[in-house]
């Protein structure tokens, strides 16, 4: 069941996102600068944690669930060490997708050439 | 103006004309979105159950499963695949961490010859910067914010 909850919420995002694509002016960079704010804003007010509970990957996967990653790590941070948590814990759990995403689209961009 | 020179034919051509105009259906748009970054999801969470499967904790298996999907993402760029369904699936393609992943790989390779310094390496953050520039603040914020009311 767990698939098809995250299909549903995953989606609902998806399709949430292509509607401010279509109907505001917004282009796609806007769109996941916006969500991955939202994300870390429904993080600080435990409403993201809500959203994972009921659709897992439908939650994480999609850019929002990047700033619930940055924003957790944050007060998670904040409740171990206080007020340097602020800045420690903004990469605390994000930097292994972080770190991947820089070494492997590193990696990929010196393997292929562009195509077309 | 433009509009007040049209004569009384050139605008009923103009109505005639927009209204024939082909308008992508925002429905089939949306339903199109929905399926495929569903789907996406759908195959995170399957990267989830494995990592949970062979005995990560659901919160311990979240990284890991980012960057399987950012590998996924990253390598159907580079064949060029990635760009196809985007094109297909819009905001399906856009909003999942895949997408991500392709805006970082598809500015890198499209500007490589420009060098591996201020192509690759400056335009791999051509979208991603400002992700990671709001992201990262905003997240400081709440931070901030938790700090001064819980601490």
């Amino acid at each position: 069941m767990d698939f098809v909850y995250a299909f549903l919420l995953g989606g609902a995002i998806c399709a949430l996102g292509q509607i401010l694509l279509d109907l505001t002016p917004l282009t796609p960079a806007h769109v996941l600068v916006l969500f991955v704010c939202s994300g870390a804003v429904l993080s600080g007010l435990g409403i993201y944690e809500i959203l994972i509970d009921f659709g897992g990957a439908g939650a994480t996967i999609p850019l929002p669930g990047f700033g619930h990653t940055l924003a957790s790590g944050v007060i998670q941070e904040i409740e171990a060490n206080g007020f340097w948590g602020i800045f420690s814990g903004v990469l605390e759990n994000a930097s292994v997708g972080l770190v991947a995403a820089v070494v492997i689209g590193l990696v990929i961009s010196l393997l292929f050439n562009p195509k077309g | 103006m433009v509009m007040a020179k049209l004569t009384r034919e050139q605008k009923a051509y103009k109505e005639w004309a927009d209204s024939r105009k082909p308008r992508p259906s925002l429905g089939r748009n949306i339903a199109v979105a929905f399926v495929v970054g569903g789907l996406i999801c759908a195959l995170g969470q399957g990267v989830l159950n494995y990592f949970i499967s062979i005995g990560m904790s659901a919160k311990e298996a979240g990284g890991p499963t980012s960057a399987v999907m950012i590998l996924l993402g990253a390598l159907l760029t580079g064949l060029g695949i990635y760009d196809r369904i985007g094109k297909f699936a819009g905001a399906g393609s856009i909003v999942p961490i895949t997408g991500f992943a392709n805006s970082i790989v598809a500015p890198a390779l499209e500007y490589k010859r420009e060098g591996y310094v201020m192509g690759v390496g400056a335009r791999m953050f051509q979208i991603a910067g400002p992700v990671l520039v709001y992201g990262m603040s905003t997240a400081w914020l709440v931070g901030l914010i938790h700090w001064l009311i819980h601490k």
